[in-house]
């Protein structure tokens, strides 16, 4: 029992605890300030994993930004609760029986991989300027140019696509 | 600590997001759950990133963060845009292509 498998043994089952209050809470925004403490928790995961940059990005990007986002989606249409009219009774059971089934499928490819294959190293030894952001934009603006600038054409298309989707004709 | 705990976890949060987008009819919900999904997938390439030493899945990870902020504007704006036609945004409802 390594200071690291406690770590992750604690952030895990509050990962997993949020996620399925996500999951089952009836209250929407219930379910997106669950989010955010999964989101939390995966930045932690990032941090221990020796990504900075990535922890501070899905903070404000994920936590920040886009949670926010929601929260004002949900409040700006009074979207909280949706009265429960299952229009398809089987429909439950039959979800939860194929979660099962992936879930089982993805243990089995996890177990069959081997079960101790790759040792992670231990987070304290880590050198203090591992993937810095600096390493991050150098290997961005080198390697990854072109998939950079296209992330920049993507993200100018949904500004106009929601701005388009979201005004309101003249009639 | 094997690698291996982190795919776990991560093949977890992954089927509670699929679970979410089966079981919830708030569309809302649905585009929390995918968000989750992709997280999920998020935690597998930084593990796999830390495990060979490279930088690569961190990079492709804030691709993935980028693509997800652009798919999050544009599904709300067609939540709400479809919440003024029906005034509903429940995907039982969303059943024809024309009002």
């Amino acid at each position: 029992m390594t200071s690291d498998f406690i770590l992750f043994l604690v952030l895990a089952v509050v990962a997993v605890a949020s996620a399925l209050s996500m999951l089952l809470s009836k209250n929407a925004v219930y379910s997106a300030l669950f989010l955010v403490i999964n989101f939390a928790t995966i930045a932690v995961f990032f941090l221990i994993l020796g990504s900075p940059f990535l922890a501070m990005a899905q903070v404000t990007v994920y936590a920040g930004a886009i949670m926010v986002l929601f929260l004002f989606v949900i409040m700006l249409l009074g979207a909280e609760q949706l009265r429960q009219d299952e229009s398809l009774p089987w429909q439950r059971p039959v979800a939860i029986f194929l979660g099962a089934v992936l879930l089982v499928e993805t243990g089995f490819i996890i177990y069959s991989l081997g079960f101790q294959q790759g040792i992670l190293p231990q987070f304290s030894s880590l050198s203090s300027d591992y993937a810095s952001p600096a390493d991050i934009g150098m290997l961005l603006f080198n390697e990854y140019l072109l998939p950079f600038e296209i992330t920049s054409v993507l993200l100018l298309v949904a500004m106009i696509g929601a701005i388009v989707l979201t005004k309101r004709e003249k009639s | 600590m094997p690698v291996t705990y982190y795919f776990v976890l991560s093949a977890i949060l992954f089927t509670i997001g699929a679970l979410g987008v089966l079981i919830r009819r708030n569309a809302i919900v649905i585009f929390m759950s995918v968000e989750l999904m992709l997280n999920a997938a998020n935690l597998s390439f930084v593990a796999f990133s830390q495990l060979h030493d490279t930088l690569s899945g961190q990079v492709l990870v804030f691709f993935v963060i980028t693509v997800a902020a652009a798919e999050v504007a544009v599904g709300l704006a067609l939540i709400v845009a479809i919440f003024r036609s029906k005034l509903s945004i429940n995907v039982d409802e969303m059943n024809e292509l024309k009002q």
